[in-house]
C-alpha cells in the first residue's frame, strides 16, 4: 500500500514570529497558522513600540514636535523633519525662501538614498546575502557623516525649523556632498552586481509577495511598493512641494509587483536621488536660509539679540511659554514622498502655541496592513523576504 | 471638480439629512456631514465622474470637547483623485452620546486598519466593519487615550502593572522600587 500526502492526516501548527524576531527589524509580531509548510493565515500583532506621539503633539509647540518627528521613521528622519515643516507653514502661510527649500530637497534625496539602501540591505540580508548589507552600511555610514557636519546629529536630525531650517549648510558642504555623489555609484553598482542577476536572488524574491494594481488602490499603498505594482504616482512629480518641479528626473515604475520589483524600484530611485542631488548642486542660489525675522516665526539673528532691544525683545517673544507664533484657527495637510510613500502631517490649530491635534499619515502602517492578505500560501522564508520588502519601520508603524 | 459653492448645492441637494457645510481653507476644501451619512458621501465622491476620488489617504479623528464644532467628535477621510492630483477631506461629526457610524471598509479595504486605530485611541465604533478590536494599545486597555480628557501622563496604568511576588526566599526585596 502506497500513501500519499493527501490521505495523511495534519495538524494546523500555530507559530508565533517576533516579536524580537531578528528579521523583523523592529518589534512586530505575526501569528501564523501553517499547514505543513505553506501559511493559511497570518495575524500581525502591532503596538509593541507604542509611544503616544500624536497625544506628545498637543503638549509640545510647533518647533518642539520637529524632534518627535526625528523618531518616526529613524531611517529618513530628514523627511519627517521637513513634512511637519511643510504643513504647519501651509498653517502659517510661510513661504521659505529658495535655498531653504533647495537644502531641504538635498536632504530629503540623501536620506532617500540612506533609505532605500538600507531597506535593500536589510532585505538581502534577511535572505542571506551579507555582504550587500555591509556595502550599503558603509555608504550609509558617509551620508549620516554628511548629516552630522549639518546639523550636529547623525539620526536624530531636527533639522528644519517653522519657517527655515536650524542653519545654513557649513562652508565646503558642496564640495564634500559632490565628492559622495562620485561615490555612490561605486556602490549602487556592488550591490546591483551581487544581487539584480543572482540565480538565489532571483529565486527567492520573483514571484513572490505579489501585490496588485487593484490592492494598492484599495489598500491605500504609496511610495516604492505602489509604483512597483505600475501605479504611476509619485508626490514630487503629482504634487510638487518644495520647488521639485525645478528639477528634471523620472519615476520609476515596476510591472508585478513582486519582491524583486520592489527591490528594482528601490535601486532605480537611487539612481534618479542622485540625480536630483546634482541639479540641486548646481542650482543652489544664494540668500537666506529663513523667512524674514519679521513674520515673528523665528528666532532672530544672534547679533541682533545681544546688541539690540528690539532683536532682545523679539528673541524673547519667540522663546517664552506664554508667548510664542500664534497660527490662526484652521487645519492643514502638505502630502509629501517619503521614501516609505506618502507621509503627511494633519494639523488642527485652534490658534493656541501648541497643536490641537497632530495627526501623522504613517506609509509604515499602512504599507503593513496589505500584509495578512498576500501571506497566505508563501512559506516562512518568504515571509522574511516580503516583510523586507515592504519596509516597515516600527517607530512610524506604533508612533 | 466643483468649486465650492457648486460643491455645497450638490451635496446639500442629494443629502439633505446629513450634508453640515462646506469650509475653505489654505485651498483645502472641506465637506462638513453628518456621522450616519458618510457612507453614502464617500460612495458619491470614489464613484461619481465628477469627483472620482479613487484613493482613500488617511482616516483620522479629532476630539473637539475643547474647541467645540458640530458634535464632539470628529472622523476625518483624506480622498485623492490620482489622476487629476486633486484631494478633499471629510469630516464626519459624531455625538458623544451615540459614537457609531458606518465603515467604509466595503470601498477600501485601507479602512481595516484605520477604522481599527481611531477606534482604539477614541472609542468610535464602526458599523460592518470586519474585525474592529484594538491595535496599538493592548486588548485589556480600559480608556481611549487620545480623547481631550484623557490625561498626557495617563491614569495610574504604569502603577497598576502586575507585580510578580516571590513565595521562594530571596535575598532581593520581592519588589523593587524603580522610582
Amino acid at each position: 500500500m502506497t500513501l500519499v500526502a493527501s490521505d495523511l492526516s495534519t495538524e494546523k501548527l500555530v507559530l508565533n514570529f517576533g516579536p524580537a524576531h531578528p528579521a523583523t527589524h523592529g518589534t512586530l509580531r505575526i501569528i501564523m497558522e501553517l499547514d505543513g509548510e505553506i501559511i493559511t493565515k497570518a495575524t500581525p500583532e502591532i503596538g509593541y513600540l507604542h509611544s503616544g506621539f500624536e497625544k506628545l503633539g498637543e503638549h509640545l509647540d510647533y518647533n518642539q514636535y520637529i524632534t518627535i518627528t526625528d523618531r518616526m521613521n529613524y531611517l529618513s528622519p530628514m523627511c519627517n523633519n521637513v513634512a511637519f515643516a511643510l504643513a504647519a507653514e501651509k498653517l502659517l502661510d510661510l513661504e521659505v525662501p529658495k535655498r531653504a527649500q533647495y537644502i531641504r530637497v538635498l536632504m530629503c534625496e540623501l536620506s532617500r538614498i540612506a533609505d532605500h539602501i538600507l531597506a535593500v540591505g536589510m532585505q538581502a540580508v534577511d535572505i542571506g546575502a551579507f555582504t550587500a548589507f555591509l556595502y550599503g552600511f558603509r555608504l550609509r555610514e558617509k551620508i549620516y557623516d554628511l548629516f552630522e557636519w549639518a546639523c550636529g546629529s547623525r539620526l536624530t536630525t531636527s533639522y528644519t525649523r517653522v519657517g527655515g531650517l536650524m542653519r545654513d549648510l557649513p562652508d565646503g558642504f558642496g564640495a564634500r556632498t559632490k565628492a559622495l555623489l562620485d561615490d555612490i555609484p561605486a556602490t549602487l553598482e556592488e550591490i546591483d552586481g551581487l544581487l539584480t542577476h543572482n540565480r538565489i536572488w532571483l529565486d527567492r524574491t520573483r514571484g513572490i509577495g505579489v501585490i496588485t494594481a487593484e490592492q494598492v488602490i484599495s489598500y491605500g499603498l504609496t511610495g516604492p511598493i505602489g509604483r512597483a505594482a505600475g501605479v504611476d504616482y509619485d508626490l514630487r512629480i503629482k504634487e510638487p512641494y518644495s520647488s521639485y518641479q525645478d528639477f528634471d528626473f523620472d519615476v520609476v515604475i515596476g510591472k508585478d509587483g513582486d519582491v524583486y520589483d520592489r527591490y528594482m524600484v528601490r535601486m532605480y530611485e537611487m539612481w534618479e536621488s542622485l540625480k536630483i542631488c546634482r541639479q540641486v548642486l548646481e542650482k543652489m542660489p544664494v540668500g537666506p536660509v529663513n523667512v524674514d525675522a519679521d513674520s515673528k516665526a523665528i528666532l532672530p539673528p544672534r547679533d541682533e539679540v545681544f546688541n539690540s532691544i528690539e532683536g532682545l525683545i523679539h528673541h524673547f517673544e519667540v522663546t517664552m511659554e506664554n508667548r510664542g507664533f500664534t497660527p490662526p484657527v484652521g487645519e492643514t495637510y502638505v502630502p509629501t514622498e517619503s521614501p516609505n510613500g506618502e507621509l503627511g502631517y494633519f494639523i488642527v490649530s485652534d490658534g493656541g502655541r501648541t497643536p490641537y491635534r497632530v495627526r501623522t499619515r504613517p506609509p509604515s502602517l499602512i504599507n503593513y496592513s496589505i500584509f495578512p492578505e498576500i501571506i497566505p500560501g508563501s512559506t516562512i522564508s518568504d515571509t522574511v523576504a516580503i516583510l523586507g520588502s515592504l519596509n516597515v519601520i516600527a517607530g512610524e508603524l506604533d508612533r | 471638480m466643483l468649486p465650492k459653492r457648486e460643491l455645497a448645492d450638490f451635496f446639500r441637494n442629494k443629502f439633505p439629512d446629513s450634508f453640515l457645510e462646506v469650509t475653505d481653507f489654505r485651498g483645502m476644501l472641506t465637506i462638513h456631514i453628518r456621522g450616519r451619512g458618510v457612507l453614502e458621501v464617500l460612495r458619491t465622491l470614489k464613484t461619481d465622474p465628477r469627483f472620482a476620488f479613487n484613493f482613500l489617504c488617511d482616516i483620522t479623528a479629532v476630539d473637539h470637547l475643547v474647541q467645540g464644532g458640530h458634535a464632539r467628535f470628529s472622523v476625518v477621510y483624506h480622498l485623492l483623485n490620482q489622476h487629476g492630483a486633486r484631494r478633499i477631506v471629510v469630516h464626519a461629526w459624531v455625538d458623544e452620546e451615540n459614537p457609531k457610524l458606518d465603515s467604509v471598509y466595503s470601498l477600501w479595504k485601507t479602512a481595516d486598519w484605520q477604522e481599527r486605530e481611531v477606534f482604539d485611541l477614541y472609542g468610535l465604533l464602526f458599523q460592518g466593519h470586519p474585525n474592529l478590536r484594538r491595535i496599538l494599545n493592548p486588548d485589556d486597555f480600559k480608556f481611549y487615550p487620545l480623547r481631550k480628557d484623557y490625561p498626557l501622563q495617563g491614569r495610574g496604568e504604569r502603577s497598576d502593572f502586575p507585580v510578580v511576588e516571590r513565595s521562594i526566599g530571596s535575598k532581593w526585596p520581592a519588589t523593587q522600587d524603580f522610582e
